[in-house]
């Protein structure tokens, strides 16, 4: 059933293919964090280019982008009534689940593509959290996502692509200040009436530098100077304030 | 204002740290202790990672003891001879209180016992300081002499092998019970990312009969050198210390501490006992809403290992 399906949709492609491509670029390809980083925004640009010999299309294209962020491995815990008290029992780990994920599109998912189809682009947040074939109502799942919803490391923005002519595109990506360290994987792709016509990718990359980057490779690589670093810090401004507001 | 930590990986307000640390450096300079058992639920609340919040809270607490201890020492409050004993207990629990905190983050229930203990800790300590210190009240308003001071029987664990005299403190005790206190505080102070001192505090008072004026200073010098010695080791093991988050919250805490200390000798000594329960008591009773009150969101999700 899915090779049927597989074979269908890269029939649907072949079919329409090469009639247009796209081409996408960043604003940036890093993002750096330093001391006053509360999160970034990136601008992604992208162009429809056309076949000149195919005819222009009926239907308006529209685009379906999804960041994603490092994966890893997250556990969830649920309060449970002990005795009197209410404290973490269960917990249900999931693995590879990304620390951060941002879906926009154009216009709804569902309107775009067919809802049968919205899994197999990515867009929409449950087949990012769950195992492939879990039970839907999973209420672990379900409430790592309202958390991460909560705390805006999952969001979707589906009326946020704005097409500036017919062909050229330009939507507005944000990083959370609490998102982790790593490579963000940008999909972006071109439908035009349910199907899709074209795909392209890129990625970004949130990393530390300078000062920052100093202290966190100090940290990690020389635990005990880096330890005594602190302390001897403390002891100095310790000192200084008993200098400073001695009068007795 | 916003600034980035690069160990929690997160940005803070600095003016709400530095507002923060300031109050809290005001009531522990003020009661002459570490303040830690404030601080790190504190920024717990604010968003720092708890094993962060722990870590990098025994620098700041050192960093305040430094200034504590140096103005009992120019006082000459302070028994360097029972607080270096102190410190040996205290070392050795700390160096265990670090691999535990490790272990038990392994596991998954340091935030349970961080909470756990601190409920029973606070209540217990409060509770008997509280009960303590309006008894002392009542019976001076009836003009008898404090209740404490007819007792004159020096209690077993004195007579324990291994005495010292402790002049300081016109104490002459065994070391056995002290080194056990010691290593107790410590054992604790360094999984809960406290210094102790309102363990310690009321402990030497009510156990070993030290002199009120002496404990205070006593105790900081003990936490001042227990509290390097866990910024270290939790940088060196646990790798959990966040050096531009410390500075913030020593910034903030030294100058509160200096206005604290300042109120502090305005405060007559069985009031100054009262209120320390009560403050006791109420951060206590604040930590059991947390575990007794059924939470509105049941779920939370742990600190996400990410690859890069």
């Amino acid at each position: 059933m899915r090779a049927l399906l597989l074979l269908i949709a890269s029939l649907a492609w072949l079919g329409s293919a090469r009639a247009e491509s796209l081409v996408i670029s960043l604003s940036n390809q890093h993002v750096d964090i330093n001391s006053t980083y509360t999160g970034a925004q990136l601008a992604l640009f992208g162009v429809v280019v056309r076949d000149g010999r195919s005819a222009t299309r009926a239907d308006a294209y529209d685009i379906l982008i999804s960041i994603k962020g490092p994966s890893g491995l997250v556990t969830v815990r649920r309060k449970e009534r002990f005795g009197p008290i209410w404290i973490n029992r269960e917990q249900r780990k999931f693995a590879d689940v990304p620390a951060t994920l941002a879906l926009i599109g154009t216009r709804p998912f569902t309107d775009i593509v067919d809802r049968d189809f919205i899994d197999r682009f990515g867009m929409r947040i449950e087949s990012h959290v769950l195992p492939k074939g879990a039970a839907l109502a999973d209420d672990f799942g379900a409430a790592l996502i309202r958390l991460k919803k909560e705390d805006d490391l999952f969001t979707i923005r589906d009326r946020d692509v704005a097409f500036l002519t017919p062909d050229v595109f330009r939507a507005t990506l944000d990083v959370p200040a609490t998102g982790p360290l790593g490579i963000y994987n940008v999909e972006v792709s071109l439908f035009a009436g349910g199907v899709r016509l074209a795909q392209a990718e890129t990625f970004f990359t949130v990393g530390k530098v300078g000062f920052e980057q100093l202290i966190a490779r100090e940290a990690r690589d020389h635990g005990v100077l880096y330890g005594m670093a602190t302390a001897a810090m403390a002891l100095c401004f310790g000192w200084l304030a008993s200098v400073i507001f001695r009068r007795d | 204002m916003e600034l980035y930590l690069p160990i929690a990986e997160m940005p803070i307000n600095v003016l709400t740290v530095l507002a923060v640390s300031a109050a809290v450096g005001f009531i522990s300079g003020m009661f002459g202790i570490g303040g830690g058992f404030m601080m790190t639920p504190l920024l717990i609340f604010m968003g720092v990672p708890p094993a962060i919040a722990v870590a990098t809270g025994s620098a700041q607490i050192a960093a305040s003891s430094t200034t504590g201890t140096l103005a009992y020492w120019r006082r000459q409050a302070l028994d360097v001879r029972l607080g270096l004993l102190l410190l040996c207990g205290g070392m050795i629990g700390t160096v265990l209180g670090v691999w535990a905190f490790g272990a038990l983050r392994r596991i998954g229930q340091l935030d349970l016992v961080i909470v756990l203990s601190y409920v029973t800790l606070l209540f217990s300590v409060g509770g008997l300081m509280l009960i303590e210190s309006v008894k002392t009240l009542i019976a001076k308003r009836r003009g008898q002499s404090a209740p404490g001071a007819q007792r004159v029987h020096k209690p077993w664990y004195f007579k324990l092998p291994f005495s010292m005299q402790f002049s300081q403190s016109n104490l002459e005790a065994s070391i056995i019970p002290l080194l056990v206190l010691a290593l107790l505080i410590g054992f604790v102070g360094a999984i809960l990312g406290i210094g102790g001192g309102f363990l310690m505090v009321p402990a030497l008072i009510y156990f070993f009969r030290v002199p009120t004026a002496v404990v205070v200073g006593t105790s900081l010098f003990q936490i001042l050198f227990t509290m390097l010695a866990a910024t270290i080791l939790h940088a060196a093991t646990n790798q959990a210390v966040d050096i531009m988050l410390a500075m913030v919250l020593i910034l903030g805490g030294v100058f509160g501490a200096q206005f604290g200390a300042r109120a502090a000798r305005n405060v007559r000594g069985d009031w100054f006992r009262l209120m320390l329960a009560v403050l006791i008591l109420t951060i206590g009773a604040r930590f059991s809403l947390d575990i007794l009150v059924p939470p509105q969101e049941p779920y939370s999700f742990g600190t996400q290992e990410t690859r890069r």
